[in-house]
């Protein structure tokens, strides 16, 4: 049984509530950092645990705070991004769902950090329910005096506020996030500037993820040297993971990073292993747009080494053989899945979510929607496998956010490591529409 | 059959909606306000039966002090809101990855046979309106779909029947 951090408390009837979580030691960073630590300190601290943004892209989120612009004068203001939309994810959702004021308490102490008076949480518009439940227990860390006015008696002010979305997966993007913030529609926009110089409404701004601002919390009440104990040396502390597709067992699990994925996927800690008892085929570790990874490299890397769940083990290999921890978004793929159905299904949801803002993603993921389309239903070329790749080229790189490189690799990596599956479906167009291409070693029609 | 887009197409906001709507305006400080219109969409599409007209796009305009074009704009960007009359229910089942793998496709195809609707369709009767949704965050979840403010989760044909059977009995708050 590895330690939770952040879930620790999560099946304690009501914990929903101020006065449950604050019985369960709730609230007391708060304390800690307001009376005892200077923001500077806390900053300093937050960058010694090497918290990883737990969003997806990974950046440091102390490196990121210790960006931010401090003029004169000029508001700051920290956003949490809880719009949540990443195919595979739904860890923030549950955390915000079943103990919010764990992410309440770290973005008051974060808060502190940077100097924000003003906070926001934004979140996807389709979870306008646990925005209620965000909405009540904010009321509750008013009345209790933990926001608002010279919070316990430390002279700092904070008031926080949630705004939804109104559906758009680009909002998850900092500065789309900012724009439709603004009440605009989400578009990313070019930097620099960044947003610690120039955010909202045009003043510095931090965005950190939800997961990420609630692992605040454990690193001030336990101090960054304790924090690192946990995980492996690049890969700190613990994180949520959201395992779903063909698992026995689904949901959202807090794992010490460092576990193997052998044991992750298999354990009954965890997932207890392929559902109905089949075999395993493929797994995309970190939400949709991190490169699928086939059955021999999802265990054990090309290395031969145990594959780990960390961000350096599940990177091992680069793109050729490795994929990404991303956002912890861990979708599973039994023996029956076919993975150009999938793939095209990744490609729908790009070309769905494009801004439209640049052309090459614009365009590029409405092509590799149509080409996948026509290959999965029988339809296709050989040509068109090296059109997907070539389209994919032009994508990558070429755009404003990275929306475009999201939409391109999982295409890139399921050409890479299924190729004979493509070729197959062009090969057997017939049975390609009535079944599926099994393991790579045989076909299940 | 076509729904009757007379009345409703500009709700007529009660004074405890006008000042819910003042409170969403006020999370956000002086001269700010724009940044309060996806949220009072979201809160006058439920006045108004679960669409927006341009009527009652220009009326949010008007509470905000800011050009037509400006709520268009973000009316037309976001997914979730509906610029077409819709049904009194409206189920919204997530078609992406995660949750194909574990059956959607099947649910989509029970209730298209169930309701004799398509996706994108409202039921001859008014009642229901199909439409796929892009990740709803339910992943571990699914299949699932959203009706209302409430996602349905774990779906089978029988939970679909029965959610189906408490709409026709009122039992969950519908659009209008």
């Amino acid at each position: 049984m590895g330690r939770k951090l952040l879930l620790e408390h999560i099946d304690v009837p009501s914990i929903e509530t101020f006065d449950v979580y604050r019985k369960n030691g709730g609230y007391r960073s708060v304390e800690k950092a307001l009376k005892t630590m200077s923001p500077e300190e806390v900053v300093e601290e937050v960058k010694k645990a090497n918290l990883k943004g737990r969003g997806g892209a990974g950046f440091p989120t102390g490196l990121k705070w210790s960006f931010l612009a401090k003029p004169e004068g000029v508001p700051r203001y920290l956003l949490c991004n809880a719009d949540e939309s990443e195919p595979g994810t739904f860890k923030d959702r549950y955390l915000m769902e079943k103990i919010p004021h764990l992410l309440i308490e770290g973005m008051i102490v974060s808060s502190y950090a940077l100097g924000s008076n003003l906070s926001y949480i934004y979140i996807r518009g389709e979870y306008m329910w646990v925005l209620e439940i965000l909405e009540k227990a904010i009321a509750e860390a008013y009345a209790k005096g933990f926001l608002g006015k010279n919070i316990l008696g430390s002279g700092f002010d904070l008031d926080l506020r949630v705004a939804p979305g109104g559906g758009a997966y680009i909002c998850g993007e900092e500065t789309a996030l900012i724009e439709s913030l603004e009440g605009k529609r989400g578009n990313p926009r070019i930097k620099p500037p960044f947003p610690a110089v120039k955010g909202l409404w045009g003043c510095p701004t931090v965005v950190n993820n939800v997961e990420s601002l609630a692992t605040v919390v454990p690193i001030i009440n336990d101090g960054a040297e304790e924090y690192t104990k946990l995980g492996t040396d690049a890969s700190n502390g613990t994180k949520l993971i959201s395992a779903c597709g063909n698992v026995t067992r689904g949901g959202v699990y807090e794992i010490e990073l460092g576990i193997s994925v052998e044991e992750f996927i298999y354990g009954d800690e965890w997932c207890r292993g392929i559902a109905n008892n089949k075999k395993i085929k493929a797994l995309v570790p970190g939400g949709s747009s991190v490169p699928i990874l086939p059955a021999h490299l999802i265990t054990k890397t090309a290395a031969g080494e145990n594959r780990l769940m960390s961000y350096e083990s599940l990177a091992d290999g680069g793109f050729a053989s490795g994929s990404m921890l991303g956002s912890g978004g861990f979708i599973v793929f039994d023996e029956d899945q076919c993975i150009v159905r999938n793939t095209w299904n990744f490609a729908r949801f790009y070309a769905h979510e494009s801004c439209g803002q640049c052309s090459p993603c614009r365009e590029g993921t409405g092509w590799m929607e149509k080409v996948l389309h026509r290959l999965e239903n029988g339809k296709g070329n050989m040509r068109d496998i090296e059109l997907l790749a070539d389209i994919n080229k032009k994508i990558e790189g070429n755009t404003i956010c990275p929306l475009g490189d999201a939409a391109a690799w999982p295409v890139a990596a399921a050409i890479r490591h299924f190729r004979e599956e493509f070729e197959w479906h062009v090969t057997h167009p017939e049975d390609a529409v009535k079944g599926n291409y099994g393991l790579l070693k045989g076909i299940t029609v | 059959m076509k729904i009757e887009v007379t009345q409703k197409s500009r709700p007529v906001l009660s004074a405890e909606k006008m000042a819910e709507i003042q409170g969403v305006i006020s999370q956000f400080p002086e001269g700010k306000s724009k940044s309060a219109v996806i949220r009072i969409l979201h809160i006058v599409e439920e006045e108004a039966g679960g669409w927006l007209s341009p009527d009652t796009m220009d009326m949010v305009a008007e509470i905000l002090n800011i050009q037509p074009i400006e709520v268009y704009e973000v009316a037309t960007f976001y997914t979730m809101f509906n610029l077409n009359p819709v049904g009194k229910y409206i189920f919204e089942v997530c078609r992406t990855g995660p949750c194909m793998l574990v059956g959607s496709d099947n649910i989509i195809e029970y209730i298209e046979n169930k309701l004799d609707v398509k996706v994108g369709g409202t039921t001859a009767d008014g009642m229901f309106t199909l439409k796929t949704a892009e990740c709803l965050g339910a992943c571990g979840y699914g299949p699932m779909l959203q009706c209302g403010k409430h996602y349905h989760e774990h779906l089978t044909p029988a939970k679909v029947d029965e959610l189906i059977d408490a709409c026709r009995k009122g039992e969950i708050k519908a659009n209008f």
